[in-house]
């Protein structure tokens, strides 16, 4: 008995127990790595996703839970082709060890659909569970503003 | 010293060698040619592998790990800046496990000297004892010695490589090569004709490099600015590979359950429940605890948890009071160290007031973002290791030794490090992956630990208490007298790091003391040794970690004592101790507008700590809100004597006051029945978004010697912080960590 889930347009059989959490089925199944293990425990917001557009942490959702499309990093742009966000994030040099930035990245993502211009207060409330061991928040700060600049002009 | 004057003395010898399709390019030091981990054909391995060029282009070999400090960027720049490379051309790749990269710093800053008044006579011994990292092998990441060790080595490869480039040019064009000149990775006649440096390689090869001199530094072109991170864009994509991501065909997932009671073996264990669980495959005896292997991390997470286990108890105190109460007791004995002792700090001085104070700080974890794993690959006649570490040649010597193989049969990659912080120092993830992988021969193995297990099976920082007295006199400092005792990191880390013990006075347990910049007439630091039998390591900014929180906040005591602005206080001992250290905190008090006044509801407070050949002087801001105090503000001077790169030092910077407040603020690790009782982020936890402050960077280059950027700015920001607090609250809290006496906005 497979179950079927749809990453990044693609539907896949997976051959696993329905309790298997998300984020593993993305790692070491599909062998989708950019979405990182920090905590396990909802605590470090490092294994973002979004399933229909909403962000949400891929260890607490069981895999027979997953209610729609799942999207990760690998979806949101390439090296040749980054997205407006991620290029502010080069931009902007956010990364340090970089191991928390995909889940940045996605809750960001998350957060400018819904609020195209988010002040500061948004972005705090919106990234307060995304964890930087590194401190790289300033930065995260800015390249938010700037990719919410870069959007609302084109 | 003479032994080690003939072993160390200098003989830059320089060479290149064919490699498939290409040429290797470098120099390396001391008299015997270091073996070229690239691997040459037969008789050509007296090479060091800097820099390699083959059909493809140019790559940049790094000694040095990259784990987010940005050291890839800058010593790539360095050989680029030599070698006429756009920028866009740059490659770089981590080197494998080999002597010819050794740290030529590291050993040398174990010296009992104070860096801020070293002579030159110093620094060249200290050089020379560095280069002893070479007769050992010692090939690390660590003590902010990346840019200092890097400096000279990778240029000197790059001038190398454009020199012999040019050579080859020369004789196929048949013309003079000073006539010819390089740029954007190719040689250039006066014609006009260029040759692309992938298409001389091979004739580069083939000859003898000339002497070098290189470029004076008004004609740098990278290095001194700020260069767009060569890692970027694979970390905002998802692409980087850390070693939690290393997925090899076949590969199989596990995790380990180790004894708690740290040290400890075990009992006996049953794991016929887990046995059966979906997934697994195998379950493994490693002695202290057991290692679950299954087709799905999570899968032997859950398995793990369902093995039955009963532990040999830790061979320690358990119970945190026990080891605060051995800690107190080692005041009693002589001390192991004295590393300042000017004037007389044993008699009173008439007409002054005496200050004394006790601090405490408690034991803490890396917890790097990334929790510990490696994978590993075991095939009978070889050992391939892939993770993230500062210590290849341990991790290689380590992995052999515990799987029965030669160094020789075991290949090291370091992949991106998800955090370091010191943590990937130490070598027992590899360890623990090479050994799972024995009883698998021929499949691939990724251990990942939760995050649980890597909280509890950490090589701590040292909890700490020190001891302080002092006297004030006319507005001054006319005596330091301090103490500190606690478990001692190098006699932890130095049989895991050299396989031999810790010697001679421990300059770690009290540098941040006894090396700061102050003209105290009488003035002394002790350091005491707690032996716990702990598991000890090396955290970011390591001894200035603990003794940059004591000793500021007992400056900043003295300075309330004296009636005296804090700031000014300190102003007046250093500037004529040391310049360059009175002027990052002439300019943090510039910069943030020190005036001594703070309205209600603000506090203010200023830390300082020489450390790692650079100082640092930061002040923040805290405010009182209705839902508890804000850390709001920071203010960060530092002086790196040079800065190769301005913004990867700010990033550093505030990278190293945000791990300090995070810690100061939070941070803490106890022990209860032998055990760590903080498990994830949810108990051991660190400044996020929301709690972050503002923070303004001045970066300064008076400094007379090249400093780090990684770890100077943790320590004076957990001083600087409490300093806050107390000109808040007028409530002088003297144990870390401070939300045990305040309230923060959480
Ligand atoms: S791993 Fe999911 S929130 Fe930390
Ligand atoms: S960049 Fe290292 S944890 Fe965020």
């Amino acid at each position: 008995m497979t179950i079927p889930l749809t990453v990044n347009s693609t539907t896949h059989q997976i051959d696993l127990p329905g309790d298997v959490p998300l984020l593993w089925v993305l790692r070491d199944e599909i062998g989708l790595t950019g979405t990182k293990f920090g905590c396990g425990v909802s605590a470090c917001g490092a294994c973002t996703v979004h399933i229909d557009g909403e962000a949400v942490r891929a260890c607490q959702v069981a895999l027979r839970d997953v209610w729609g499309e799942v999207t990760t990093i690998e979806a949101m742009g390439t090296p040749g082709a980054m997205s407006i966000l991620q290029q502010a994030w080069v931009d902007h040099q956010v990364a340090q060890c970089g191991y928390c930035q995909s889940g940045q990245i996605m809750q960001a993502a998350a957060l400018l659909a819904e609020t195209p211009r988010p002040g500061d207060a948004d972005i705090d409330a919106a990234m307060e569970g995304n964890l930087c061991r590194c401190g790289t928040y300033p930065r995260i700060r800015a390249a938010i503003h700037a990719a919410a600049a870069k959007m609302s002009e084109v | 010293m003479s032994r080690l004057g003939t072993i160390a003395r200098r003989s830059f010898l320089i060479g290149s060698a064919a490699i498939a399709g290409g040429v290797a390019f470098g120099v390396w030091k001391l008299n015997q040619p270091l073996a070229n981990p690239l691997q040459p054909g037969p008789g050509e391995a007296a090479l060091n592998p800097f820099i390699f060029i083959d059909g493809s282009g140019v790559t940049i070999i790094t000694p040095k790990a990259e784990m987010g400090q940005g050291v890839q960027t800058t010593l790539a720049a360095l050989a680029a800046e030599e070698l006429d490379l756009d920028w866009e051309q740059v490659r770089v790749l981590h080197g494998p496990p080999a002597a010819a990269y050794y740290n030529s710093v590291m050993l040398g800053n174990v010296l009992p000297f104070k860096d801020y008044a070293m002579s030159d006579f110093q620094h060249r011994l200290a050089e020379e004892v560095g280069r002893f990292g070479k007769v050992v092998g010692l090939q690390i990441t660590g003590g902010s010695t990346s840019m200092t060790d890097g400096f000279v080595r990778l240029r000197e490869a790059g001038a190398t490589a454009r020199e012999t480039l040019k050579l080859a040019a020369s004789a196929q064009l048949n013309v003079a090569p000073a006539s010819l000149r390089t740029e954007s990775g190719q040689v250039i006649a006066p014609d006009g004709t260029a040759i692309r440096y992938e298409d001389l390689a091979e004739a580069a090869a083939q000859i003898d490099p000339p002497k070098v001199t290189l470029r004076d530094p008004s004609h740098w072109r990278y290095i001194g600015q700020s260069m767009p991170r060569l890692d970027q864009v694979a970390k905002a994509t998802g692409t980087a590979t850390f070693g939690i991501d290393v997925r090899m065909e076949g590969q199989r997932f596990a995790t380990l359950r180790m004894n708690p009671n740290l040290g400890g073996g075990m009992v006996s264990y049953d794991a016929t429940r887990a046995e059966a669980m979906p997934g697994v495959e195998k379950i493994i005896d490693l002695g202290n605890g057991i290692a679950v292997v299954a087709r799905n991390t999570w899968l032997a997470f859950r398995a793990a948890e369902a093995v039955e286990i009963t532990w040999q108890s830790a061979p320690y105190p358990p119970e945190q009071a026990q080891m605060w109460e051995a800690i107190e007791a080692s005041f009693a004995d002589a001390p192991n160290s004295t590393m300042r002792d000017d004037g007389d700090t044993t008699n009173g001085i008439a007409g002054a007031t005496e200050v004394t104070a006790e601090y405490r700080v408690p034991f803490l974890a890396h917890a790097t973002m990334e929790p510990m794993n490696a994978a590993a690959l075991y095939t009978g006649e070889a050992l391939q290791i892939a993770c993230g570490n500062q210590v290849p040649t341990l991790v290689q010597s380590h992995c052999a030794e515990a799987v029965g193989l030669e160094p020789e049969q075991v290949s090291v990659e370091t992949t991106f490090l998800g955090g370091g912080f010191g943590r990937r120092g130490e070598y027992d993830y590899a360890v623990y992956a090479a050994r799972v992988a024995k009883e698998m021969p021929g499949t691939p193995i990724q251990v990942t630990w939760t995050r649980e297990e890597d909280m509890g099976h950490d090589f701590y920082r040292p909890a700490a208490i020190g001891r302080f007295r002092g006297a004030v006199q006319d507005g001054r400092a006319v005596m330091l007298d301090g103490q500190i005792a606690g478990p001692s990191v190098t006699a932890s880390a130095m049989p895991r790091l050299t396989g031999m013990q810790a010697a001679g006075p421990d300059r770690v347990l009290v540098e941040g003391a006894y090396d700061q910049p102050y003209a105290i007439p009488n003035y002394r630091i002790r350091g005491h040794i707690t032996d716990l039998g702990l598991p000890i390591g090396f955290w970011r900014s390591v001894g200035a970690s603990v003794n940059g929180f004591l000793h500021e906040c007992f400056l900043d005591e003295m300075a309330h004592v004296a009636g005296r602005d804090p700031l000014d206080f300190r102003l007046e001992m250093m500037r004529s101790e040391h310049a360059p250290s009175a002027g990052c905190l002439e300019k943090v008090a510039e910069m943030s507008g020190w005036t001594g006044q703070t309205p209600e509801g603000i506090g203010r407070g200023v830390g300082f700590t020489y450390s790692f050949g650079t100082p640092v002087a930061q002040v923040v801001e805290v405010a009182q809100t209705d839902s508890g105090i804000r850390i709001a503000r920071a203010w960060i001077a530092c002086d790196v004597g040079l800065a190769l790169d301005p913004e990867i030092v700010k990033a550093q910077m505030v990278s190293g006051l945000v791990y300090g407040l995070s810690a100061a603020v939070m941070g803490e690790i106890t022990f209860a029945g032998g055990a760590v009782e903080q498990q994830n982020f949810w108990d051991y936890d660190a400044l996020r978004m929301h709690t972050m402050p503002q923070v303004e960077v001045a970066v300064l280059e008076a400094n007379g010697h090249m400093g780090g950027a990684g770890e100077p700015g943790t320590p004076p920001s957990m001083p600087a912080l409490a300093n806050a607090l107390y000109d808040l609250t007028g409530t002088r809290a003297r144990e870390l960590p401070l939300n045990r006496s305040f309230d923060f906005v959480v």
